[in-house]
């Protein structure tokens, strides 16, 4: 145990899954950080969940290899998925027995999970997630927000240094989905990676410091939130009186204007928005866009340059979502 | 020192602390067999077993001639002489259909049944293993063997001794033995009709794992049964008999002669090994190699 950095908590390599002639996961090569909490996003039937059996050993990869904590899936299940807690596509529990019953069941299948410490472990996993006064009641009495909890203390059973959670947030409200985001920060605090997949970007984008966004199983990008921020175009926002001598203006200056509006003057102020090149996004700070629109005579009554949204920036990869401008 | 090198000590390969903290696991199999017994299905079919001898004892006792009529099993009329008969005549009438039903209820359930709940994918990342789990699985429905056998066998056995004078027994072969040693043999019977539906716990063992659907497990178990008890019915099929696991299923008579012939007894139990070689090597194949995506 002398390396500098450990392995990645989670490495794949093309790895790819077809069932028949679809190709539902795609030669996708993802890496998660020690530490990080990685968001796992795409839209319904992307292929996370896919993703996520084949990293857990529960299916099969068609090809292309899948490491977990530094070790080889699936042929070190036994003893790589003690340390790892999952959710995967949603809970699924005994009906007849009560929540304590099924987590009992859970922790005895784990053979690393010591039996001195059963009863101990049970109760605090169903204490973290707020089930304790539910404990003993059947599971078909559960609500659904109350089996993805029961799920998510499933996952928390002993510590753990990889926590795989599919779609944590599914059939919670409001108030839930914040006391997830509350737990998983809590448990990242702790050192615990957390990969996290969700089809709303909204509610992991701000606990993430990582994202991998997926479409139609292919992965169209990756890295920490940041980068994908940034990788999009920054675009200006113009309000003007005069948007023809505007427009020729910022054409001039290189940007790439959406709507080039109609010549003459426009009778009260007019929004203009215009993309900078992506091949050189450093100018869009440097540049004294202003001064040079008024140089030209451009009256400039509001003025700003704007990142893309990740959200802007997830319906353009995905070519999915709501569409937020409306 | 950080928390993930303290971890990789637990790693494949590393030595000590893994092996160390490593359980024995049988707390699976603890739990397999009293959630088994948590189940009402499970109470619902030894009680439904249980009742069949009771009420076999309840028509005797209240219409005695009729069972002397000639219909009906042989000695169906030898319950009013001796209550202890009610035990072996509950048996041999859930032989063919109740036992097998039962019992294919349990092992079509096994896996599928996991699958169906969503509960098997939390169980193999738990890691529960693959094996490992198959393992319990077939423990614990031959542990409800056991149970279904015996709670005909005792149903009958208290329902006899309420209803009927209990005394000393008549053997197949004409001798007679002691009450205390007809209990020995009522109990060799049970034995001999748990190990008989172990291979069939098997044949259900692999179906589970073909399918997500329990019920169609449990279906095809039962019907496989049926068609077993037809097959060794047929005098055309002489040459398969010996193959078919129902084929010493009424056995157990040589169980009731003095002395015991064990013949029966050891061919029975290395065919129903057989099976249990067999399906349980093809539910390992398959288990192993499946795609869990229930
Ligand atoms: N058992 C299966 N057989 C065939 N296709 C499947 C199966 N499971 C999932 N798929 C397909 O794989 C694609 C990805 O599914 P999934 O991984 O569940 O996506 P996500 O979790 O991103 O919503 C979907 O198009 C789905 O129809
Ligand atoms: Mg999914």
């Amino acid at each position: 145990m002398t390396a500098a950095a450990p392995a990645p908590a989670i490495e794949t390599h093309g790895l790819t899954k077809r069932f028949g002639r679809q190709t539902v996961v795609d030669a996708i090569d993802l890496t998660v950080p020690r530490g990080s909490v990685f968001g796992f996003l795409g839209p319904n039937g992307s292929g996370k969940t896919t993703t996520i059996r084949m990293l857990l050993g529960l299916a099969s990869a068609s090809s292309g290899t899948a490491q977990l904590l530094g070790h080889e899936m699936p042929r070190n299940v036994a003893t790589v998925l003690p340390r790892v807690g999952a959710l995967v596509e949603g809970p699924g529990f005994a009906p007849y027995l009560s929540g304590a019953a099924n987590l009992s069941r859970l922790d005895s299948a784990d053979l690393y999970a010591p039996r001195a410490t059963h009863a101990a472990r049970v109760a605090e996993a169903l204490d973290r997630v707020g089930l304790s006064a539910a404990a003993s009641k059947k599971v078909k009495a559960y609500s659904l927000g109350m089996k993805q909890r029961l799920g998510l203390a499933g996952a928390l059973l002993t510590p753990r240094d990889l926590l795989v959670l599919d779609e944590p947030t599914n059939g919670l409200d409001p108030q839930g989905t914040r006391e997830v985001r509350s737990l998983i920060r809590s448990l990242a605090a702790g050192g615990t990676t957390v990969f996290v997949s969700s089809h709303l970007l909204a509610e992991i984008e701000q606990i993430c410091t990582h994202a991998a966004i997926m479409s139609a199983g292919r992965l169209v990008a990756q890295g920490t939130l940041d980068d994908l921020r940034y990788a999009g175009q920054p675009r200006v926002r113009l309000l003007t009186p005069d948007p023809a001598a505007a427009a020729r203006s910022l054409a001039r200056l290189g940007l790439a204007v959406d709507e080039p509006p109609a010549a003459g003057l426009a009778p009260r102020d007019v929004v203009i928005e215009a993309r900078f090149d992506p091949a050189d996004d450093a100018r869009g700070e440097s540049l004294d866009i202003v001064a040079r629109l008024v140089a030209d005579g451009v009256r400039v009554h509001g003025y700003s340059v704007e990142r893309p949204s990740l959200e802007d920036r997830f319906v353009a990869l995905t070519g999915e979502g709501f569409d937020v401008e409306g | 020192m950080s928390r993930a090198e303290t971890a990789d000590e637990r790693a494949p390969g590393g030595s000590g602390p893994a092996a160390a903290r490593a359980t024995l696991g049988w707390g699976l199999l603890g739990t397999e067999i009293s959630v088994l017994f948590r189940r009402r299905r499970t109470w619902a079919m030894l009680g439904a077993l249980a009742i069949v001898p009771v009420l076999i004892a309840v028509a005797v006792k209240l219409r005695p001639a009729a069972s002397a009529s000639g219909r009906g099993p042989a000695f169906l009329d030898q319950i009013t002489s001796n209550g202890l008969f009610v035990a072996a005549v509950g048996l041999v009438v859930c032989v063919p259909l109740f036992l097998p039903l039962t019992v294919g209820v349990v092992a079509g359930d096994t896996i599928a049944g996991e699958a169906s709940a969503g509960t098997l994918r939390y169980l193999l990342v738990a890691p529960a293993g693959r094996i490992r789990l198959l393992a319990v699985k077939y423990l614990g429905a031959a542990v409800f063997c056991v149970a279904a056998t015996l709670s005909v066998a005792v149903a009958g056995a208290l329902a006899g001794a309420v209803l009927f004078p209990v005394g000393p027994v008549t053997l197949l072969s004409g001798d007679t033995i002691s009450v205390g040693e007809s209990v020995v043999r009522s109990l060799l019977v049970a034995l001999f009709i748990t190990v008989s539906l172990l291979g069939l716990s098997a044949i259900g063992l692999f179906i589970s794992t073909l399918t997500d659907v329990p019920v169609g497990a449990m279906a095809a178990t039962i019907v496989l049964a049926v068609v077993s008890q037809v097959l060794d019915s047929l005098p055309q099929l002489d040459a398969i008999h010996p193959w078919l696991f129902s084929h010493y299923w009424f056995g157990f008579g040589d169980l009731l002669r003095q002395p015991i012939s064990w013949d029966s007894f050891g061919s029975n139990a290395l065919l129903q090994l057989g099976y249990f070689v067999v399906f349980g090597a093809l539910a390992c194949g398959r288990f192993t190699t499946k795609d869990i995506l229930s």
